[in-house]
């Protein structure tokens, strides 16, 4: 047995992929091509459901909720740029000036993730509560009418997705900015760049495979998102994550709720493919170093 | 080192190999057809399991507050010898329907003796429909008889030979005292501007549209076209207007108790749980809705054990204790309504305030004012998708 693995050393890169293939083909492909399956069946939960080659349920999933789709992609994308603008700059102080409190300053960003997805949110209801202290002051600035609210309010859906998905772009930020070689950036200013300059001609660029990364990140769980919605937001607010929720367990039309599934899937990875056509492949690849 | 190289490699490719036995009929059973579970549990033997396991809703049983025990299940142990595997795994009814069904349409036992769903949301009449609830053993249940006038004939099982009432509760409405004036119809509810923004609906529909067709002066009880349709337009326009800020479950009560909400379409119960002096809970002047959650044997649980709990729960001093708890042992009860005559009488003596309280235990007066929905309604397919598109999109 020795002597045949000796002999067939190149099998062990295959070995070592063996388990994560493994996972992925029993729990994503093989789940993925039921939904597939699913989403051309139809009928209902009464008399059961009969695979048909149903493709209406994709063409009424798209004309009865463009509406959704639409918003949803709408809301992930002002939070991937929000927590982009957020972000950067923290990233960027930590990367450069954390010094000896990077390690702690990183632990903070993550912090909140020792809490679940749900309570987060949950606390994002108690901080925009209409009585709160968020409220009373915009009031006071007189950007929220008197007796207004914010809760219910696609304001309020946005904001809870930013926070929420935070971290997943302030820590590829962070990697690729602390991979920037500093002497670059000295040779820029020796070269007569201003900071300003050196910047967006020497650190910018050299983020850019951080910010691909933490904007695909954030954008595709975003976009898949119902939890904010649902606790945030009103019912004009709910995104296709709320419908695809409510076809699956309220409704037990699994056809149309696998159809949708697909349909974000496929929006989401043909917007994924011309985000990464512009900016370059090798952003994408570069930001896995 | 080379050695030690090919060791590791070799346990990497065992460990493989081990893996994929140990998967792969696992795989092979959970896919195949096979009921083996199934077949062994529903038999006709008049014995008692050693376990009875249990599928409630959270918070829906008495507890001893210190030991966090349920006494009522400890005693059934002591009695019977039989242990009651309790699960609070069921949040709502879809989900959970959900959770059971693929098993279930298999033909596989879901490992479950008891399950409780409620009667206005179409997943119990669905199971009894399908042919996924075994039948209850009536010999082991002489304490039918304990069971309330009202609940006898429900149209989703007219002869109670598959499910039995485990709690009742009334929707109506709660208001915040600190932010409203007394909200007692659903007309205020919905239309009065001074609310606006500050009311949420429940995202049942059985609920929520017997309150709005009481107030249309339609039946909730024979649902047509008509009337779904002007409840449905009159909720819609609510949403439109921004009157109605949400649908939720019971997770409207904390809002109300914070000050998010002035009003909303609520559960007796949960505001018997909240015990706030400012929340009140009224049935609404035109009326309100009455729902039952059932004890239902899905498919292959043991139908004689589950039929002695069941028979065990409709004592009159079981159900009492269960009820009211009892604050000598520092118990907490269940709140809601309990379907079992006599329960009154044997809460009175543990607990007189929980006894003598109106959404625990209604008088006759009030059970006259509210109203069961429409089963055919629930399981209207054209309305449910009407409804579902209003709440989430």
């Amino acid at each position: 047995m020795v002597a045949w693995l000796h002999r067939r050393r190149g099998l062990t890169p295959y070995m070592l992929l063996a388990p994560g293939l493994g996972f992925l083909a029993v729990f994503f492909v093989v789940p993925l091509g039921f939904l597939g399956y699913q989403s051309l069946q139809s009928g209902n939960i009464d008399f059961g459901y009969a695979f048909t080659w149903a493709w209406g349920n994709y063409k009424s999933a798209v004309t009865d909720y463009r509406a959704e789709f639409v918003r949803s992609i709408e809301y992930a994308g002002i939070a991937t740029v929000l927590a982009l603008v957020l972000s950067y700059p923290v990233a960027y102080w930590i990367a450069f000036r954390g010094g000896r409190w990077k390690n702690l300053l990183l632990l903070m960003i993550v912090a909140p993730f020792f809490v679940t997805y749900l309570i987060r949110t949950l606390a994002w209801e108690t901080i925009l509560s209409d009585n709160g202290l968020v409220v009373r002051t915009l009031v006071h600035l007189h950007l929220v009418s008197p007796g207004g609210h914010l809760l219910a309010t696609s304001t309020a859906v946005v904001a809870g997705i930013t926070y929420n998905f935070l971290p997943f772009m302030a820590l590829p930020l962070y990697v690729s900015l602390e991979q920037i070689d500093q002497r670059l950036i000295e040779a820029a200013q020796d070269l007569y760049a201003s900071n300003w300059k050196a910047f967006i001609r020497v650190t910018v660029p050299l983020s850019l495979p951080g910010v691909v990364a933490g904007t695909l990140l954030t954008f595709i769980p975003a976009a898949g998102d119902f939890i904010n919605a649902q606790l945030l937001g009103a019912p004009q607010n709910h995104m296709i994550g709320n419908v695809i929720q409510s076809k699956f367990l309220e409704l037990t039309d699994y056809p149309a709720a696998a159809a949708m599934s697909f349909i974000l899937m496929g929006a989401i990875l043909v917007g994924v493919i011309l985000y990464a056509r512009a900016v370059g492949t090798e952003q994408l690849s570069g930001s896995a170093v | 080192m080379t050695q030690s190289q090919f060791t590791r490699q070799e346990l990497l490719r065992r460990g493989l190999a081990g893996s994929a036995l140990l998967t792969v009929p696992g795989l092979l059973a959970a896919c195949g057809s096979g009921s083996k579970s199934a077949a062994t549990t529903t038999g006709g033997t008049q014995q008692m399991a050693k376990t009875l396991h249990f599928s409630n809703w959270t918070l829906y049983i008495d507890v001893n507050n210190k030991t966090k025990s349920h006494p009522s299940l400890q005693e059934f142990q002591q009695k019977y010898g039989t242990h009651v595997d309790y699960v609070e795994d069921i949040n709502d009814n879809a989900s959970y329907f959900g959770k059971i069904q693929g098993a279930l349409s298999r033909g596989q036992s879901i490992n479950r003796d008891i399950v409780v769903l409620t009667d206005n949301d179409r997943y119990l009449s669905l199971m009894i429909k399908k042919g996924w609830a075994e039948k209850l053993d009536k010999s082991a249940i002489p304490n039918i008889k304990n069971l309330v006038e009202v609940q006898r004939h429900p149209t989703f099982d007219p002869n109670r030979e598959y499910s039995l009432p485990w709690q009742s509760g009334m929707t109506g409405i709660a208001y915040n005292d600190k932010l409203t004036d007394p909200v007692l119809t659903v007309t205020d509810l919905l239309e009065n501007p001074k609310l606006k923004g500050k009311v949420t609906s429940l995202n049942s529909m059985g609920d929520a549209l017997t309150l709005v067709m009481l107030a249309n002066g339609d039946d909730p009880s024979h649902v047509t076209d008509k009337s779904f349709n002007a409840a449905f337009a009159r909720i819609k326009k609510a949403v439109d207007d921004k009157q109605i800020r949400q649908f939720t479950g019971n997770d409207y009560a904390p809002s109300l108790a914070k000050g998010d909400l002035a009003a909303a379409m609520s559960w007796s119960g949960d505001i018997a749980q909240i015990g706030n002096s400012h929340i009140h809970w009224n049935v609404p002047k035109d009326g309100g809705a009455l729902w039952t959650d059932n004890m239902l044997i899905p498919k292959g649980g043991n139908v004689y054990t589950a039929s002695v709990y069941m028979n065990y729960v409709y004592d009159p001093a079981v159900m009492g204790l269960m009820e009211a708890g009892d604050p000598k042992r520092n118990i907490t009860g269940i709140y809601y309504i309990p379907p079992v005559i006599g329960a009154k009488a044997a809460a009175l003596k543990l607990n007189p305030s929980v006894a003598n309280n109106e959404l625990i235990f209604p008088s006759a007066e009030t059970l006259s004012q509210v109203h069961l929905f429409d089963s055919a309604a629930l399981n209207n397919q054209k309305y449910l998708t009407q409804w579902q598109n209003l709440i989430s999109g």
